[in-house]
């Protein structure tokens, strides 16, 4: 089976104009979604505890919310229904915990008489582990771009990596923006996925650049639209092949792995979708805004293969010289 | 057909891969098994967070009962001692006893003493209050880690995580009532005190306030087993657990369990010191800040033994008798972090990431089977290898698998067929151009190297980072994902290649593109 036509060029660039507008309405629209929603913070990162609780019929959910007004622990206590009519989840921003205080025991007892329950789950986070997170993730986020940055410009020249990081950029601030929009629960597999979209996407980013570059390389075509177009072109199946297999697998995820595994397959299902629509329409073009040149760096690896050569041509001088 | 290495190293891996993730799928006793994490099989996890300050003012305390010992025995008077977080402070009545004082301060390691016209301020050096601090951790570890392998729990992990973080992990608890067991167990301070009761004063107890009680130079401590009721202890012990050399569960004359504990050679002395010169006087037995009894000394206590009693349980008595048996905590833990997973749960987990797994490696091979025809075979041959490749690397290294691991296993199955993806294309592509059969191969998977290992390096680099800075089960996905890449590379790149050569006489002859490459056209 073949689903693109083998020879086609296809004029991406020459509808650029098209897809710049849409990235740029798509990035701004998440940005002022995140600003005025924000996003719904697990207890991974504000502290508090989360309790799950599974009954053997339906939950009785305004019981349990009766039973729990009975103590002050449970003041600002949410019950929400998690995965099941059966189950149920109960959190409290609890801002201190106790050791012998547990959340599980209080729970257990109020819980007595709203019907048959197990307690399946118990978290609590302190507000110290959740600042420790924040600044963690971050960190972890920032170092991996700078690495991102670091590779690319030693392999390829430092517009391709500019041109990566504004793409992958792009690529995160709408994939939270759909998070915050439909109030998934940010928490530390969030963390995960983030940085999970961060390499997926560079990968399929890096895919179209290399053969951007052995386009440069091995023909004398200096028009670098239409080298970026033959690049792009050429790549689409692969892009798109494994856009699906790895949309399969993450849908998969997504519809098996439950509520206990939204906050890391919802964003990679769109992480997946915003990822392959940048490095085909936005990542490479964004790379001849940045004002790269082709004949630039044809006239760079030039310069390297003689320095080379040069050094060569030294080495076995030295070497004669010696002998 | 003939071997080639590529092909001798893909079986090799095949049964590298197979051989080591069999203990682990057949769940068999013999050989490294991968561990399940605690998501996954039920049980709790805690970081506890030691408050190490209070290690400082407590060793301080004791500084400051020695130098009282010291001064009563050698009659001296010294006055208004106290100890607090950062310093012991005392004024000294006779500057004649200056030297001999002196020369007993010079020889408390770690402090640093200042005087002048007789008043004392007695600091801990800052390297000493460091090394305390990494002690008090350390003891911290060592003692729950000895309360734990008591209790009698399977495979617990007790561990250090950053400068005063510890890290316990019990797969074994099943129960909320477990669950609470081994809590108490392992916050339980421990903290054994005999102090002496200011008889002075003890009648007003019920109206005085903490801060009089201070002044004094007393404490009111609360009774543990009758509420409201108050004593009025001296601040200063008279000694602690740290000379408690056993403690074991025994019977009063009512049946009852009660704890008797034995002091070493030196609280002995101490005790039996005491004793003699209180007769008639009350001795309060403190457990954690709270007084279990008070009773009057009769007559000299030698040998050096005692008991608590306290109306415990048998089960109770024993849980504190391990507590004390295994010391007193230098300083005071507190929760950080608790999770805890009932094991229905963790079955849950397992059987949705397991179907997760199921279909979404189904949909793949399918998918590569109906795109590529038998290319597309041998990239699945790939990934199944390279599966159990990941559960033998895994089992080997003693990694846990949790179920962020399990996601990035699934992950992992979309992109370890990318490679073959890119392959396949670069080999179409060859093939369309009209080169043979065999360098449409050899080039395909040569141009098709260079962005694999760009992208591959990339992805490493962000699963090393994920690792670094991820805690917990974001760590066992980093894993699963870097071992899954590495392993890849070798599967999917030399593996698949060498099972081309292994066929290529055989495309080359019967050129079905179709049946090969999925090809609906035939090449020019």
């Amino acid at each position: 089976m073949e689903l693109f036509k083998e020879d086609k060029i296809y004029n991406f660039l020459g509808r650029g104009k098209i897809f710049f507008i849409a990235s740029f309405v798509l990035f701004f629209l998440a940005i002022a979604i995140i600003a005025v929603k924000g996003f719904s913070f697990g207890i991974d990162f504000t502290g508090g505890t989360v309790v799950q609780v599974k009954y053997a019929d339906t939950a009785p959910i305004d019981k349990i919310r009766e039973s729990l007004k009975k103590s002050d622990l449970f003041e600002h206590a949410t019950v929400t229904e998690f995965g099941s009519p059966q189950e149920v989840i109960i959190k409290t921003p609890a801002s201190t915990i106790a050791l012998d205080n547990d959340i599980g025991d209080t729970t257990a007892k109020i819980l007595v008489g709203t019907g048959d329950f197990e307690i399946r789950r118990v978290d609590m986070v302190g507000p110290k582990v959740g600042d420790e997170l924040r600044v963690k993730g971050l960190t972890a986020f920032l170092l991996t771009l700078l690495a991102i940055m670091a590779t690319v410009t030693f392999r390829y020249e430092w517009r391709f990596a500019l041109a990566a990081v504004i793409a992958i950029v792009h690529d995160i601030v709408i994939t939270f923006g759909f998070v915050s929009y439909f109030e998934i629960d940010f928490n530390i597999e969030s963390v995960a996925a983030l940085l999970m979209i961060l390499g997926y996407s560079i990968h399929d980013t890096i895919i179209v650049y290399d053969r951007v570059r052995e386009h440069i390389e091995e023909s004398k075509n200096t028009d670098f639209v239409m080298i970026i177009n033959e690049a792009v072109s050429r790549t689409q199946s692969r892009t798109t092949l494994t856009s699906l297999t790895v949309f399969f697998v993450v849908l998969t995820l997504f519809v098996f792995g439950g509520d206990i595994m939204m906050g890391f397959s919802f964003p990679m299902l769109i992480g997946v979708i915003v990822g392959t629509y940048s490095s085909i329409f936005v990542a490479a073009q964004l790379v001849v805004w940045t004002g790269f040149s082709v004949s630039g760096y044809r006239q760079k690896m030039a310069e390297k293969v003689r320095i080379r050569a040069e050094k060569e041509k030294m080495r076995a001088q030295f070497e004669q010289g010696i002998v | 057909m003939k071997l080639n290495f590529r092909l001798v190293l893909l079986i090799a891996a095949t049964v590298f891969g197979i051989l080591f993730s069999l203990p682990s799928l057949t769940q068999s006793d013999r050989g490294a098994k991968v561990t399940l994490g605690l998501d996954l099989q039920g049980g709790l996890h805690m970081l506890l967070g030691v408050k190490t300050e209070e290690a400082v003012t407590s060793q301080l305390k004791s500084t400051a009962s020695g130098i009282a010992r010291f001064a009563e025995s050698n009659d001296m008077i010294i006055d208004g001692l106290n100890a607090d977080e950062s310093a012991v402070t005392f004024e000294l009545l006779d500057e004649d006893d200056a030297t001999v004082l002196d020369g007993y301060l010079k020889k408390i390691e770690g402090t640093v003493v200042k005087a002048s016209a007789g008043s004392y301020t007695l600091t801990m050096t800052p390297a000493a209050v460091e090394k305390l601090k990494v002690q008090a951790v350390d003891q911290a570890i060592e003692t729950i880690r000895n309360r734990l392998d008591q209790f009698g729990l399977a495979e617990p992990t007790v561990a250090k995580q950053g400068v005063d973080k510890i890290l316990v992990e019990l797969p074994g608890i099943k129960t909320q009532e477990e669950e609470q067991r081994a809590r108490e167990l392992i916050s339980r301070a421990a903290k054994l005190e005999l102090m002496a009761i200011d008889e002075d004063r003890a009648a007003r107890v019920s109206d005085m306030s903490e801060e009089e009680a201070v002044g004094f130079g007393d404490k009111i401590l609360l009774d543990a087993l009758v509420p409201q009721m108050k004593h009025l202890v001296r601040e200063l012990p008279i000694l602690d657990g740290t000379m408690l050399t056993d403690a074991q569960v025994g019977y009063d004359q009512n049946n009852n369990p009660v704890i008797n504990f034995t002091l070493n050679s030196e609280g002995a002395q101490i005790f039996g010191d005491f004793t003699s010169k209180s007769v008639g006087k009350r001795l309060a037995i403190v457990l954690d800040g709270k007084v279990y009894s008070a009773p009057v000394i009769n007559e000299r206590i030698g040998g050096g033994s005692g008991q608590i009693s306290g109306n415990y349980t048998t089960a109770e008595a024993n849980d504190l008798a391990i507590a004390l048996r295994s010391g007193a905590l230098l300083a005071p833990i507190y929760m950080m972090e608790k999770r805890s997973v009932g094991p229905s749960l963790g079955a849950d987990s397992i059987r949705a990431s397991l179907l997760a797994l199921v279909s979404g490696f189904g949909l793949v091979i399918l998918f590569m089977m109906f795109y590529y025809g038998l290319a597309g075979v041998i990239a699945n041959l790939a990934v199944v290898i390279n599966l159990f490749i990941i559960l033998a690397m895994m089992s080997l290294l003693g990694a846990t698998l949790t179920l962020p691991g399990m996601a990035g296993i699934v992950l992992h199955i979309g992109l370890a067929v990318d490679a073959n993806i890119i392959i396949n294309e670069r080999i179409r592509e060859g093939l369309r151009a009209g080169v043979s059969t065999r360098r449409a191969i050899e080039e395909g998977y040569a141009k098709a190297m260079r962005a694999i290992l760009d992208s591959n390096v990339t992805q490493l680099l962000a699963c090393t980072i994920l690792y670094v800075y991820g805690t917990g089960a974001i760590k066992g996905f980093a894993v699963a994902l870097s071992i899954g890449l590495l392993a890849s590379m070798l599967t999917a790149i030399v593996g698949s290649h060498g099972i081309y050569e292994l066929f290529m006489n055989r495309i080359e002859k019967n050129k079905n593109y179709a049946l090969w490459f999925g090809m609906t056209r035939k090449a020019k």
